[in-house]
């Protein structure tokens, strides 16, 4: 269903449109990021970095650098390994070298650091350590990552690794797959690239280490999106005491993705601070950032899909080579080393599905984050999204109905699909044509008609996108061991104003406002009297973080438990104090009230004061106002959305202008449509970049292409359209609100709008399929009928 | 060397090296951290500053250059407890959500509507089209400079 959300200058109590919290430290500069914590004697470090993609260190001099007079300390591996820590474990059961000792495996690794007085001086230091390297051929193409003469990039001391290969896995049903496609009459295939694409938050990556000796006590300032799960891992890999431990992230400007993992230099950091004795910054430059730190995507996938010759379409199935780089630090749950990949069936219903992802190593910066993602969706919708609309296009139906034909039913909910997973609720028909409306579809292909008879080059390219979010049920998901839970903590002062402590940690989202619009809505306290406390290990409850979609799912759902246990006791103490029974007392918004008397009733700020004053309390009820919990999904949560894009070609440059993005996003409950919108809009925007520029390349020997944002392209305002949202809730129905999360639905469902939007362009001409990013020079290619091998 | 300016209306100086970058030199020497650093190659314009009023990549100025030299930083805009309408735009149109890009893109709405007090959206985008934004997708920055139009003469 469609609701109206009406934009009042009131704030409100509970949903709905709020001005953010946040804004006001914001707009006046007073952000607190990394760079900006300044501690008073605290030295500045700056890492040595690999200029091979693939070489055996023979030597490294560090003398001149330890002479330089600013310089406090120069780090090896090899002092590293004193301290056990020259290799440290990836989030995906790997190790990853923090500073390299026998080899450097891809362009950009780490291989020394250095503390000095100054960031300056750090960088002049670094310029003086003279490494000697003997090169060796690099990994460079996926592709061929497995064949028999390929270097093994992975045979440090103590691997038995004899190739490159790292996983096989698989989901659905192959024999059953394999019948379904034998017996249908139509079945398409294509290879695709889902290139390597890099969040490239505009905060870099970076850490303040503060290691107090007296006390024992570590503080570190730093860019994480799971400052409770970084804690742990410090722990358990340096054997810090965990107590001793304090992860503060500050407000981070911007993570997508890219600051999930642990990277070496904040280790670095840390082993400064303790060897010097003094607070030790490490922050990153751009091409640091862009060249080492969490790569996304790298997919190269071949994909069939089976269909009767009515549309219906039956079966599909993928085999893909997964790029991991040189270490496998993906940032994906334990038991799915290829994320939720295998929730490729996407919004449609068939009979049969079958995925096999193979990952391997290269000399290339590891990763595969999720950039704005649930762990691979991206991969997956880009996938089916093409591949229906090649489908649609081998069977001259029209895209739309093609997708309408096939959606899962509104009554077939919760709907088990053939890969494992049951999503939650969704009603994609009334979204899909929502979508068209909004876009005048029948309108846009008389337009389309009319300008091919011209020769101009219009393409309407849809996608219809499911996600599987808010990871997750304990029993099916970890990273690195630790569950996928998250926790909230609700304390209510005297006064009758709020602290809420959560897990999760903001790096834009507007935590800030939407979890105090949760409390609001459960308790009546206006938002402004709610404080959100967040990104600081020592004053929140544990949890694992922000990122695929998961702070609403899982801490706001913490959140709106929490708060109701608040209000159960709020009733026990409004109890005491109105001398009622609590079976008599009745909730409105902010109140308890006795039934059939509304005016004898107490507010939830008269009871937090009766509770830590007078109120005559029973004896089993401690006086205070207060409650946490930890919340543990029973399910995963599934957003959805129609997305239709609008593109005109240039046809003398291959040029693609995005004229129209139209977006229909059903995420739940909507708690605060202002900042759903601003997700949506912002995550459109990295869509556009991802399906025509955004794009890290190698040459043959690992050289990476894109390490500035010289080379690195990402959407200015010219490149963005106005932006045409709409929306349906459908709640989720197994969670506390009903909200499904929101964040990351516009990346992953934007790019195969965009890419089907210029394939339908230039159908007309043969073009059948481009890889991204669709840039002038690839689609000029494609145009020429001579699409460019990808690189 | 010895560098000496004015930074948001008040003298200002300090010793600094030849080679000091102006956002290293307001970011570090004089501890305004509102100016941002995010790219080393003029690109992003997160270390926007209005340098003699017109908006400059602080990354890509010498602090020796701004010697003698007038610059408004972020901090500078809030007059007397009252933020600039830009300011207030971004607030009201939500034209920020991680706040990295924010000061420079503020400073660039400042310096817009200064020479332009009715720019058009096609305008105002040109405006900022030498600075990214990865959060808002543009749209509510493009909004909250056409907001700070309409309320330059009677602020909120």
């Amino acid at each position: 269903m469609a609701t109206t959300e009406e934009t009042t200058t009131e704030q409100p109590v509970g949903f709905g449109r709020m001005r953010r919290k946040e804004d006001p430290r914001f707009v006046r500069g007073q952000g607190r990021y990394v760079d900006d914590v300044q501690l008073p004697g605290m030295l500045h470090g700056a890492v040595l970095r690999s200029p091979y993609a693939h070489a055996r260190i023979v030597s490294i001099d560090t003398t001149a650098a330890k002479q330089h007079p600013k310089v406090h300390a120069v780090v090896t591996g090899e002092d590293l390994a004193g301290l056990n820590l020259a290799w440290m474990p990836t989030l995906s059961a790997d190790v990853q070298a923090v500073l390299a000792i026998d080899k450097v495996r891809f362009q950009g690794q780490e291989v020394a650091f250095v503390v000095a007085d100054d960031r300056y001086s750090a960088r002049d230091a670094v310029e003086l350590i003279q490494v000697e390297y003997d090169p060796l051929p690099a990994v460079v193409d996926a592709r061929k990552a497995l064949d028999a003469d390929a270097p093994v990039i992975r045979d440090e001391p103590g691997s038995e690794r004899t190739s490159n290969h790292i996983f096989d896995w698989e989901a659905g049903d192959r024999a059953e797959t394999d019948r379904v496609f034998a017996d249908s009459e139509v079945v398409v295939t294509q290879d695709m690239i889902y290139p390597r694409c890099h969040p490239a938050p505009m905060e870099t990556c970076g850490s303040v280490a503060d290691f107090d000796k007296v006390t024992g006590k570590l503080t570190l300032w730093t860019t994480s999106q799971a400052p409770h799960a970084h804690r742990t891992l410090y722990a358990l890999v340096a054997g810090l005491p965990e107590h001793k431990i304090r992860v503060i992230s500050p407000d981070i400007g911007g993570g997508f993705g890219n600051k999930v993992p642990i990277y070496p230099g904040y280790v670095c950091s840390i082993v400064g601070s303790i060897l010097t004795g003094k607070p030790v910054k490490w922050m990153e430059d751009r091409s640091e950032n862009l060249m080492s730190t969490g790569f996304a995507r790298d997919y190269v996938m071949k994909g069939s899909i089976a269909a009767g010759r009515d549309g219906k379409i039956r079966g599909l199935r993928v085999d893909v080579i997964a790029d991991h780089g040189a270490f496998n630090s993906t940032a994906q749950p334990t038991k799915y080393p290829a994320g939720f990949f295998h929730i490729f069936t996407g919004s449609y219903d068939l009979e049969a599905a079958h995925c096999k992802v193979t990952g391997v190593y290269t000399n290339k910066a590891p990763g595969g984050v999720a950039y704005r993602c649930s762990f691979r969706v991206t991969e997956a919708v880009y996938l089916v999204e093409r591949m229906v609309d090649m489908l649609a296009a081998e069977l001259n139906m029209d895209p739309a109905e093609l997708r309408l034909k096939n959606f899962i039913r509104p009554e077939q909910f919760p709907y088990k699909n053939k890969t494992g997973w049951t999503y939650d609720s969704g009603d994609y028909e009334t979204a899909m044509r929502m979508a068209l409306e909004m876009a005048d579809y029948e309108g846009l292909r008389r337009e389309q008609a009319e300008k091919r008879a011209r020769g101009e080059l219009m393409g309407i390219g849809i996608s219809f996108f499911t996600e599987t979010v808010g990871a997750g049920p304990r029993k099916d998901m970890d990273i690195a061991g630790l569950g996928m839970n998250d926790g909230a903590e609700l304390r209510i002062y005297p006064t009758g104003k709020a602290v809420l402590g959560i897990s999760v940690q903001t790096q834009g989202q507007g935590h800030e406002t939407t979890f105090a619009q949760i409390v609001a809505e459960e308790l009546g306290i206006p938002p402004e009297d709610i404080e959100v406390v967040h990104g600081d290990t020592d004053l929140t409850p544990y949890g694992l973080g922000t990122y695929g979609s998961r702070s609403t799912p899982v801490s706001g759902a913490a959140t709106a438990i929490t708060a109701r246990k608040v209000r159960d006791k709020a009733r026990l103490i409004a109890a005491a104090m109105l001398e009622a029974s609590p079976a008599d007392l009745e909730w409105e918004k902010g109140r308890w009230f006795v039934k059939g008397d509304h005016a004898q009733g107490k507010t939830i700020q008269e009871i937090a004061f009766g509770a830590f004053t007078t109120a005559d309390l029973p004896d089993d009820i401690e006086s205070n106002l207060e409650a946490m919990s930890t919340y543990n999904p029973t399910n995963l949560t599934y957003p959805y959305g129609a997305y239709i894009c609008v593109v005109d070609i240039d046809p003398g440059t291959g040029h693609v202008k995005v004229r129209r993005f139209i977006a229909v996003d059903d995420c739940g409950t909507r708690i605060n449509p202002t900042i759903i919108e601003g997700q949506i809009q912002g995550g459109l925007a990295e869509g556009i970049g991802i399906a025509l520029m955004e794009f890290i390349g190698f040459d043959e020997n690992g050289n990476c292409l894109n390490g500035s944002f010289m080379d690195y392209l990402i959407p200015t305002s010219m490149e963005v359209p106005d932006l045409e949202l709409g929306h349906t809730v459908t709640p989720s129905p197994h969670h506390p609100i009903g909200a499904k999360g929101v964040g990351e639905s516009p990346t992953v469902g934007s790019p195969p709008a965009i890419v089907n939007a210029i394939i339908d362009a230039l159908r007309p001409g043969g073009v059948t399929h481009i890889d991204m990013p669709c840039s002038p020079a690839r689609v000029w290619a494609a145009m020429q009928g001579r699409a460019e091998p990808p690189a | 060397m010895q560098i000496d300016l004015t930074i948001n209306g008040e003298p200002a100086g300090a010793e600094a090296e030849p080679r000091t970058l102006l956002v290293h030199f307001l970011r570090d020497t004089l501890g305004l951290t509102g100016t941002h650093w995010g790219c080393d190659t003029s690109n992003c314009g997160a270390c926007c500053v209005l340098l003699d009023g017109e908006p400059v990549k602080s990354c890509t100025v010498l602090a020796a250059m701004a010697d003698g030299h007038d610059v408004t930083t972020i901090e500078g805009l809030e007059k007397d407890g009252v933020l600039d309408p830009v300011q207030e735009g971004f607030i009201a149109e939500h034209g920020l959500q991680c706040g990295f890009c924010t000061p420079g893109m503020i400073l660039t709405g400042r310096a817009l509507l200064d020479q332009n007090p009715d720019p058009s959206e096609e305008e105002i985008r040109e405006a900022i089209s030498g600075q990214i934004c990865r959060c808002t997708g543009y749209v509510n920055i493009v909004k909250a400079i056409r907001w700070a139009a309409e309320h330059e003469s009677a602020p909120v």
